[in-house]
């Protein structure tokens, strides 16, 4: 370690004013800062002590709390690839290993792409490399579907790493969730590549006989359309080789095609149990999402209308990529809402929002991106409400 | 009868080495400083006096152009040997070379009922001979009260909770008669009531629960309900156009000692804590002593920051600088100037922290004491995470929303979101939260004076 400290002291004054190498120092702190926590002490004035938090440690918690679904979704990622090509008896180390295959390089390239563009624009504009895309690079893997073309995934990344954030001023500053600007990137500029059988990897094998790549969304919407019953549709789905795929009781645990890590109601929610047990996300949106469509899909029943509509309310909860929506990206601090108040009307309007989306809108069956994407536009204005009541308080108080 | 207000939000910095409950009385320093920095809001502070005058304690040393009858004077007797100047020749320090017995410069002297009888002017006019004046703040801005201002209330807050605070039934212990007559005094100053506002659960000392004509008030919850700017924001909160008045209960006693002994007693006990300190407890000196005798012998190791004031708000001075005017501890804390290998996710137990993010286990034992250094524990970033400053701000205000206003320099927007309310005390536990890094106090203050000036 003294080596190492060394050898970085050695080259630092390259790196600060007047060193040859002055333009990289953003570059170079954030490598310093990742190999020693500075020696900075506290100024003269102020507060002599610090918490000991930084903003690495914050991060590296929410990429803990996403390890239970990337590790989920790789071995989910095999079991799928070996059902849908009907070698359902192959071992669980095959399984792992597809996964690992076919995820790792999507991670690598996220971060890559990612990491090379903030060190890009850190020398540029001249502000440290955030640790944000710490996790971002993580989060767009984990709604990306496993037979994603590594180049798109590329480009989405630079697309919102670029476009998303770094036009705003970087991380927090930025308006809109940077790994849903990635996903929503896709959606919309590739949609042929993001729908059909993109859900689950299938590589050079051939498909069991009677194998579709529907979805749980899609089925539910056909359903709408045909006028059949949503949950039998989804339980007699996968007859011959995957019986009872989009049963409820699966779709909590996962067991599904879909987006590498947002299949699993379950390993979201430990997700979740660890955001909140270490306070790194906020326990009202969370609760407020989950709450909020549930809500809304209880009130749907009550009205209803068609098949979809007339779903039970709790089959909202498990399909599509609600509850990763509302664990991993509804909570993003920079683009929710900042006040408290504003965070519990901020996530019920996106359960509510993700449902309607769902429901009355065909041509976009995934809801939470949507609606959490809209509600990051919409979360200044509930703040402004919730500070404009705070100073209206201030100022009855003096009047009375 | 006062008001029972619990507080539930904040953080107690429970740090090693608090002072034991024993005075110590040794040899007085031999150098006592005025630094006119420690009070805010002058303007141009002026010396009356050179170098090599010879003063009395009670002797005025400098005042502020802006306000001339607010007279700063010597704490103790002897010459004066130093006029520091700083940049633009600012006053900076007025040193005094101390006499072995401290000679006090006389002032009119009077008993209880007497003082009842004096006209409001007569009063006003010896506090500010004498130089006690200075112990009362003006809120909003936390400056130096103005004489020529009627408050509309004067609050006392009796305890303290910042991170090695000294224990006022210590510091204040046999007082009560000098008390009384202090807020006797001041409650002849305001229109509206004296508060008194003491802390629930901690015995109270007799000083403060017998208090007569003040409104005792208790406040239960953790730091900062100690803190009088959070007090006032539940007692009685600060409108645009009102002024309030804040003192400590040494600056009430110090009012007391001047009208009933005809002195400027400026002697006070100081709690030398921290984790560094052999011996943490209290020695009786007076303002603006030299903290080396103290210090020396006394220490655990060399390497170590010597803070005039608490850890959370207080001034870096160095092993021979000089106690601050308003300041009743030295904190002596180990310096962190060291690099720490992947320190942002090495876990610890003995890293303290108001947080629970991966390998923080400091809340698992909160009644743990902790030896906590100067280290950032970070790097400055952008403004990330939502909703910490709200936990550990006990007050109707939104931190974040004020730093932000006041960095974007939008005056209507600061005075909307409540800046005549909060000092750097108040939200001092926002820069120690802050996963940013930001100088929270050191903004508040250029928002006050920008509001100020404008």
């Amino acid at each position: 370690m003294e080596f190492l400290k060394h050898q970085i002291e050695k080259i630092k004054p390259h790196f600060e004013k007047g060193g040859k190498w002055e333009k990289h120092y953003y570059s170079f702190e954030a490598l310093e800062t990742f190999l020693f926590a500075p020696a900075t002490t506290n100024g003269i004035k102020g507060s002599q002590i610090r918490d000991a938090i930084d903003l690495k440690r914050l991060m590296m918690t929410v990429i803990i709390a996403m390890v239970p679904c990337l590790l989920f979704g790789i071995w989910n990622v095999g079991h799928q690839h070996f059902l849908a090509t009907g070698q359902a008896a192959a071992g669980f180390g095959d399984k792992i290993w597809v996964g690992i295959v076919q995820v790792m390089p999507i991670v690598i390239v996220s971060y890559g792409v990612g990491l090379g563009i903030e060190f890009v624009f850190a020398t540029f504009r001249r502000h440290p490399v955030n640790e944000g895309f710490l996790v971002t690079g993580m989060l767009i893997p984990l709604v990306m579907p496993p037979d994603i073309p590594l180049w798109q995934v590329a480009i989405a990344t630079a697309f919102a790493v670029i476009i998303g954030k770094e036009a705003f001023g970087g991380t927090g500053m930025n308006v809109m969730n940077v790994a849903l600007t990635a996903r929503a990137f896709l959606y919309f500029a590739y949609p042929t590549d993001i729908s059909g059988s993109v859900w689950t990897y299938l590589g050079d094998a051939k498909a069991v006989a009677g194998y579709s790549g529907a979805t749980p969304l899609s089925i539910a919407a056909d359903a709408a359309t045909t006028g059949t019953n949503v949950v039998g549709s989804l339980n007699s789905f996968g007859a011959g080789w995957n019986e009872g795929v989009f049963s409820f009781s699966n779709m909590f645990m996962g067991i599904m095609p879909g987006c590498i890590g947002e299949t699993s109601t379950l390993m979201c929610l430990i997700g979740a149990f660890i955001l909140i047990a270490t306070g790194a996300g906020s326990w009202k949106i969370i609760v407020s999402v989950f709450g909020g469509a549930y809500a809304m899909g209880l009130l749907l029943n009550l009205i209803g209308g068609n098949a979809f509509v007339e779903m039970p309310a709790h089959y909202h909860l498990v399909i599509g990529g609600l509850a990763f929506g509302a664990v991993f990206m509804a909570t993003d601090p920079v683009t929710a809402s900042q006040t408290e108040t504003g965070k519990w009307i901020y996530g019920i309007l996106i359960g509510v929002f993700t449902v309607m989306i769902r429901v009355y809108n065909p041509a976009y069956p995934e809801g939470i991106m949507l609606a959490i994407l809209l509600m990051n536009v919409f979360a200044p204005l509930i703040d402004y409400f919730v500070v404009s009541a705070n100073k209206k308080r201030r100022l009855q108080r003096a009047t009375v | 009868m006062g008001k029972f207000i619990r507080l539930k939000k904040g953080f107690t910095i429970n740090l090693a080495g608090k002072a034991a409950a024993k005075v110590v009385e040794t040899d007085q320093p031999e150098t006592f400083v005025i630094k006119p920095t420690d009070f805010f809001g002058t303007y141009m502070p002026k010396p009356v006096v050179k170098e090599g005058d010879t003063v009395k304690a009670g002797t005025p040393l400098f005042h502020d152009k802006k306000h001339e009858q607010v007279l700063y004077t010597a704490p103790v007797s002897g010459e004066i040997v130093e006029i520091k100047r700083g940049e633009k020749r600012k006053l900076l320090e007025i040193k005094i070379l101390a006499d072995k017995k401290v000679e006090h410069a006389s002032f009119n002297k009077y008993s209880v009922s007497e003082i009842a009888n004096l006209p409001v002017a007569e009063l006003k006019n010896q506090m500010l001979s004498s130089g006690v004046w200075p112990n009362l703040i003006q809120r909003p801005f936390g400056i130096v009260a103005d004489p020529g201002v009627t408050p509309k209330a004067i609050h006392i807050s009796a305890f303290d909770t910042h991170p090695l605070a000294p224990d006022y039934a210590v510091l204040y212990k046999g007082q009560d008669q000098f008390f009384q007559v202090g807020v006797d005094i001041l409650k002849r100053l305001t229109s509206g009531a004296v508060h008194v506002n003491t802390h629930s659960t901690s015995e109270i000392s007799t000083v403060f629960s017998q208090v007569k004509g003040a409104e005792v008030n208790k406040f239960s919850g953790p730091h900062p309900a100690g803190c009088v700017g959070v007090q006032i924001h539940h007692l009685d909160p600060i409108n645009k156009g009102q002024v309030v008045w804040t003192i400590s209960p040494a600056g009430v006693i110090q009012i007391g000692k001047l009208f009933l002994n005809g002195v400027y007693d400026a002697s006070k006990l100081v709690a030398v804590a921290g984790s560094e300190v052999k011996n943490p407890q209290y020695y009786k000196t007076y303002t603006g002593a030299s903290v080396k005798k103290f210090l020396e012998g006394n220490l655990t190791q060399d390497h170590v920051r010597v803070i005039s004031g608490n850890p959370l708000t207080g001034t870096a001075i160095g092993k021979d600088g000089h106690i601050g005017f308003f300041d009743q501890q030295i904190s002596v804390l180990p310096e962190g100037d060291y690099a720490e290998f992947i320190g942002w996710i090495t876990p610890g137990e003995r890293k303290l922290s108001f947080h629970r993010a991966i390998g923080l286990f400091s809340f698992l034992s909160p009644g743990k004491e902790r030896v906590v250094d100067t280290n950032t524990h970070g790097e400055p970033r952008a403004f990330v995470q939502t909703g910490i400053f709200e936990q550990v701000t006990p007050m109707d205000v939104l931190p974040t929303y004020l730093l932000k206003s006041i960095l974007a320099e939008d005056i209507d927007e600061m005075e909307a979101l409540g800046i005549y309310e909060v000092i750097e005390e108040d939200l001092a536990l926002c820069e120690f939260v802050d996963v940013s890094k930001h100088k929270v106090q050191e903004i508040l203050r250029e928002g006050i004076e920008l509001i100020q000036h404008s």
